[in-house]
């Protein structure tokens, strides 16, 4: 039953201990990283905007969001007057929660040489270093991120009020929408993997070429990403907060404490699905090793037990770095766009490349020709998109001759 | 513990299925519905069925459940409904004799295979050899796509059937319409 973490089968006082210490560890570790998240997004959002961005608390105003937390911290709290109360309370925990509970799967370090497979020895037990390794990882993170909705939707719904309830209702659209592409490109990962455990897809991505984002041929890495800043309610896809039109969106009647969880907990997705990202396609925390003739790197920085972490988190920063990126550079869809670019093309084109891939593995499982089993997958998907392409054709020529629908 | 974490389950369920029924407010009722189905996912991790209790959560409170809250948002008949009012009147006796019907199905059914419930493992032979960290989805794999490959299919046909049916129904007819709209439009 206790398959969350082997250490607790026979509940030593010492291995209690250690979940314990792993779980104050993985809390403040992701505080402190959301905390992170929000001042470097808007001091690198300020520098691409030619501004200074915060710097007054603190050195280069690192303690920023910690006096904004403050700030926030002593504010009223505004109950409004047609708000279902019960549920107004609820919906900002429904939020938070969610965010954090990701965080506890992602492996956020450990030993990957010499087949110790990541594991570390604590008082004398030998343990990953992540909260737990269930076995069933990456459906329990489509499981969180489905879970994830419900905060938004409801605060929406519970204000009372017509501009969040339209955020929300947006919301819950998009994110419902865009969980399948979200699940179908991580099927690649998981047929290529052959595992679902976060701890045996990171153990399985030994060396660069098996990294996930080649092994996988690129393709779902691209969908997960588009589909992972659709999920997270960022810019470009923000269409949730869209300040031009709903005033602040789902969070507009918050204020203070809740509203302050609410903003916690979207960076906190943000980081979170960094770490996804990083999981699921780029190792993790595995060393990059490449060996080029005489240039030889093994990926170890001579760090003892902090290698595989300080590997995680420059990782992880590239990726926060590129949601920042996306922040500043990319323009807002249409809501129809938006849409349209879910179902008709990230769907197909992951349900499509997830068919590529799995013709390859029976290919290979069975020793047949791998490029005449390629070409006719690809012929077929071909075909496919040709009949796609032609049926959204005539619905939107169907559309256009029986005039606007709204 | 392992009646511990029954008992606390089997308390989120009954406490949701019984909101469920009494809230008079259909957004308080789907939120119930999720208590419910989050008690079940427990109990199925509690059996070892890890991979069951994923998807329960996945597709019923990640999607079902969603669609629930956005069809009661979008319509707006978000308001607390009057239960003293019942507006089909055989509707109240007909649900108390079929509910009690089902419970007395589901006792008669424990009392009779009570002996291979007490030995785990005897009335649904699942247990093997294989305990890996796969185990689950393998299991269900191996029957899901060996034994039962046909119904596997025939379901999906289903699905497409009914997807086909959704859109079908959803469509305007054409003719008559498209006079109204363009009119309604321009």
């Amino acid at each position: 039953m206790f398959a969350i973490d082997n250490l607790l089968e026979g509940l030593t006082p010492s291995a209690v201990l250690i979940v314990l210490l792993k779980v104050v560890i993985v809390f403040v570790v992701g505080l402190v990283a959301t905390m992170f998240m929000v001042w470097f997004e808007r001091k690198i959002i300020s520098g691409m905007q030619n501004r200074i961005g915060p710097n007054k608390a603190g050195p280069f105003g690192i303690l920023q969001t910690l006096a904004d937390g403050i700030k926030l911290f002593f504010k009223e709290d505004l109950l409004p007057d047609r708000a279902d109360r019960f549920v107004f309370r609820l919906a900002p925990f429904l939020a938070f929660v969610p965010a954090f509970l990701v965080w506890s799967i992602i492996p956020l370090g450990g030993d990957f040489s010499n087949g110790k497979n990541g594991s570390v020895t604590m008082f004398g037990h030998r343990t990953f270093v992540q909260l737990a390794d269930p076995p069933v990882g990456v459906l329990l993170l489509l499981a969180i991120s489905g879970i994830g909705v419900y905060g938004i939707m409801l605060a929406g719904w519970s204000s009372g009020s017509k501009y969040p309830l339209l955020g929300s209702v947006r919301a819950s659209a998009q994110m419902v929408s865009y969980e399948a592409a979200l699940g179908l490109s991580l099927a690649a990962v998981m047929l290529v993997a052959g595992t679902l455990s976060t701890n045996g897809i990171v153990t399985s991505q030994s060396s660069l070429g098996r990294w996930h984002v080649i092994a996988t041929g690129v393709v779902p890495f691209i969908i997960f990403m588009v589909a992972a800043t659709a999920e997270l309610n960022r810019p470009p896809f923000d269409l949730v907060e869209a300040e031009q039109e709903l005033v602040g969106g789902f969070n507009t009647e918050y204020s203070s404490l809740r509203f302050a969880l609410f903003y916690l907990a979207e960076f906190m997705n943000t980081v979170t699905m960094s770490g996804v990202i990083v999981t699921m396609f780029f190792g993790g925390p595995q060393p990059v090793k490449f060996n080029l003739g005489a240039v030889h790197f093994s990926g170890d920085l001579h760090l003892g037990f902090m290698n595989g972490t300080v590997w995680f988190v420059a990782k992880l920063l590239v990726f926060l770095y590129i949601y920042v990126w996306f922040r500043a550079t990319l323009p807002r869809l249409r809501y129809d766009q938006l849409m349209n670019l879910g179902w008709k093309l990230l769907i197909p084109a992951s349900l499509g490349w997830f068919m590529l891939l799995a013709a390859q593995r029976v290919a290979t499982d069975n020793d047949w020709n791998k490029w005449t089993v390629n070409i006719i997958t690809i012929v077929v998907l071909l075909v496919c998109a040709l009949l796609l392409l032609a049926a959204t054709r005539v619905s939107a020529k169907n559309r256009e001759r029986e005039g606007a629908m709204f | 513990m392992q009646l511990f974490v029954f008992v606390c389950a089997a308390a989120m369920i009954l406490v949701g299925a019984i909101g469920v029924i009494v809230r008079s407010h259909p957004v308080h009722a789907a939120l119930s519905l999720i208590l419910t189905l989050f008690g079940v996912a427990v109990l199925f991790v509690a059996q070892d069925a890890h991979f069951l209790a994923a998807v329960q959560v996945i597709v019923y409170a990640g999607a079902i459940v969603v669609l629930f809250l956005f069809v009661i948002m979008l319509l707006g008949v978000d308001k607390a409904e009057a239960l003293r009012i019942d507006p089909v009147k055989v509707q109240r006796p007909l649900a108390a004799i079929v509910g009690l019907g089902l419970f007395g199905l589901v006792a008669a059914a424990i009392v009779r295979s009570r002996d291979s419930l007490v030995v785990r493992g005897r009335g649904i032979d699942i247990a093997s050899g294989d305990t890996g960290h796969d185990s689950n989805i393998r299991q269900l794999a191996n029957d899901l796509f060996s034994n039962h490959v046909f119904a596997f299919e025939v379901t999906s046909v289903l699905l497409v059937i009914a997807v086909v049916g959704t859109v079908l129904l959803a469509r305007r007819p054409r003719s008559g319409s498209a006079s109204d709209t363009s009119a309604g439009s321009k």
